[in-house]
């Protein structure tokens, strides 16, 4: 039962991943890839029992950088036919070149020789709870919790100097691109 | 480690991810709008976020779900910045095309 969801959401997954690269209109790209996400949250929750970063991937990932995408989608007016098409002998050689990518890592992978060794953090309990990944993220990763907050803060302000409408340096930005 | 792997091997999750990573790396080299190259990029930060918890699962070791959570923080800002960039990039040329924007070299 739990092999054959496992095989099922995979080639969910794949076929989800696939159109969100292939299908023409933007918009559908954006709604394609929300539902890989959820597909992968699926596997998180339901596979490998890690429940709250399964929540987490559909908060964040589906919920939040998904919507800005479309807002800004939504806010270009962008359809299938602002895209110019690249000519076909480009995207046969692209295909391709990612095809000897992944032959090159399950290839690389064959040999690969895998060891099931417990990690450093030995609890009883199941290691997807909030409580066992609170209990190590505030003690042993706090240093880098601590600066993922001030990468936060450098984020919010760039992209404000960023979107912000500047009149002299849209003028300047205008002469150099005609 | 998790239930699931006396069912599926784990070298299973490494393929499913391989797959998607790949998946990503063929749209960003095929697609000129510069929002679904960004969303490929996505995909393969998502493709990475999946095999490391699913090493963490079989290993049994929390660490690599907090990897996740920086990993996710991370995308996060890059998304938050470059959409400003790409927003303001329409604003100047009115368009998305990153051939357009090879201006910058001039």
């Amino acid at each position: 039962m739990l092999t054959s969801a496992f095989y099922l959401i995979a080639f969910i997954t794949i076929f989800f991943a696939i159109m969100v690269v292939a299908s023409r209109n933007p918009i559908h790209s954006v709604l394609y890839l929300v539902l890989t996400f959820f597909c992968i949250s699926a596997m998180y929750i339901f596979m490998l029992d890690a429940t709250f970063v399964g929540m987490v991937n559909v908060i964040v990932y589906a919920g939040a950088i998904m919507v800005l995408f479309l807002y800004v989608l939504m806010m270009m007016n962008l359809n299938s036919d602002a895209e110019p098409k690249k000519s076909n002998l480009f995207k046969i050689c692209a295909v391709i070149s990612g095809g000897m990518l992944l032959l090159l890592i399950v290839a690389a992978l064959q040999d690969a020789h895998l060891v099931n060794q417990t990690g450093s953090v030995v609890t009883s309990e199941k290691i997807g709870s909030i409580k066992v990944l609170g209990n190590v993220l505030y003690t042993q990763y706090q240093l880098p919790f601590e600066i993922a907050s001030v990468l936060f803060l450098i984020a919010m302000i760039g992209s404000v100097i960023l979107g912000k409408k500047d009149t002299s340096s849209q003028t300047i930005g205008h002469e150099i691109l005609k | 480690m998790a239930e699931i792997f006396k069912l599926v091997p784990v070298e299973h999750f490494v393929y499913l991810c391989s797959v998607l990573f790949v998946i990503g790396v063929v749209g960003v080299l095929t697609r000129r709008n510069a929002i679904i190259i960004f969303m490929s990029v996505e995909l393969m930060l998502n493709a990475v976020n999946l095999l490391l918890v699913s090493f963490s699962a079989y290993h049994h070791d929390p660490a690599g779900q907090i990897f996740v959570f920086f990993i996710m923080a991370v995308a996060a800002a890059e998304v938050a910045v470059g959409l400003a960039i790409i927003t303001m990039i329409y604003r100047n040329t009115h368009s998305v095309d990153i051939d357009q924007m090879s201006r910058l070299k001039h």
